[in-house]
């Protein structure tokens, strides 16, 4: 039968919202205090759903230290106490929160096979939270 | 469609262990898990139900029947157990209590109470073992 397995991860990052693509004034008016030329960090939790058939011998889903070796090494070694804005990934794309739970998906997605990526979740606060299905 | 969850807590304790392993090979796989002597968690449970509002009462289900229907039908038989020994569809050693079986059976447990009484139908089972790891059943084959 298909399950789904979940877990969330800790990872505090700073990050600037400005686009190229605005004026300085159009993107104070977009981005407001996230505009800051001088970057704010948040606590982000990174929610990785994986899915798929239990292993008859197991009853798992997945490896749990497998995906945390996975999440470890292309997640939050990457973006953990780091500022976003100066990853390459985010040269030419806003590290919004939107567009940083889309990165997390594509990153994860070939690397947690044979688990099968459901959804990554991304909470910026307690108050704000973004999914992303890959579609 | 409208989707109404309620949530309850229990705790219990539980081993992770294949009988057709050596116990080196279940010490590998399970690491801490396989330590037979058990250990415990407080799970929390969410059970999602979907239907339509019911236009008297504004209710998908009556809260108050959920949380009875939870209480008889998975906390009664978990809650303060060591699911390994006490627990029936685990009971066998065929099976082991992980958070994914867990979601399946507690789904098995609730599904009839929820289809019998008409209306909303079981849509999610999800058990957190831990705030941070959790497994959820929606009922596909």
């Amino acid at each position: 039968m298909r399950a789904y397995f979940g877990r969330r991860y800790s990872l505090s990052a700073s990050h600037r919202l400005h686009t190229e693509a605005l004026s300085a004034d159009q993107n104070r008016e977009a981005y407001g205090k996230c505009n800051n030329p001088h970057g704010h960090g948040h606590n982000y939790t990174i929610e990785v759903l994986v899915g798929g058939p239990i292993d008859p011998a197991t009853g798992f889903v997945t490896d749990l230290a497998r995906l945390d070796s996975v999440i470890q090494a292309r997640v939050l070694d990457r973006f953990d106490h780091a500022n976003l804005n100066l990853d390459p990934i985010f040269a030419n794309r806003v590290p919004t929160t939107e567009n940083l739970c889309r990165t997390v998906f594509e990153i994860l997605e070939g690397p947690v096979a044979p688990a099968e990526l459901v959804q990554v979740r991304v909470e910026e606060t307690e108050n704000n939270f973004f999914e992303y299905s890959g579609r | 469609m409208l989707f109404l969850t309620r949530r309850a807590t229990f705790s219990a304790s539980h081993y992770y262990w294949n009988d057709a392993w050596s116990a080196e090979k279940n010490g590998q796989v399970f690491g801490r898990c396989a330590n037979r002597n058990g250990h415990g968690h407080n799970y929390t449970i969410e059970v999602t139900v979907a239907g339509e509002a019911d236009p008297v009462t504004g209710f998908v289900v009556d809260l108050k029947w959920l949380k009875d229907v939870m209480e008889r039908e998975v906390l009664a038989a978990w809650d303060h157990r060591h699911l390994n020994l006490e627990a029936p569809e685990f009971a066998s050693a065929t099976l082991n209590p992980t958070t994914e079986n867990l979601a399946i059976a507690a789904w098995k447990r609730l599904e009839p109470s929820v289809a019998a009484a008409g209306g909303a139908r079981l849509s999610r089972v999800r058990i957190y073992e831990t705030p941070e790891i959790f497994a959820e059943y929606r009922g596909e084959p």
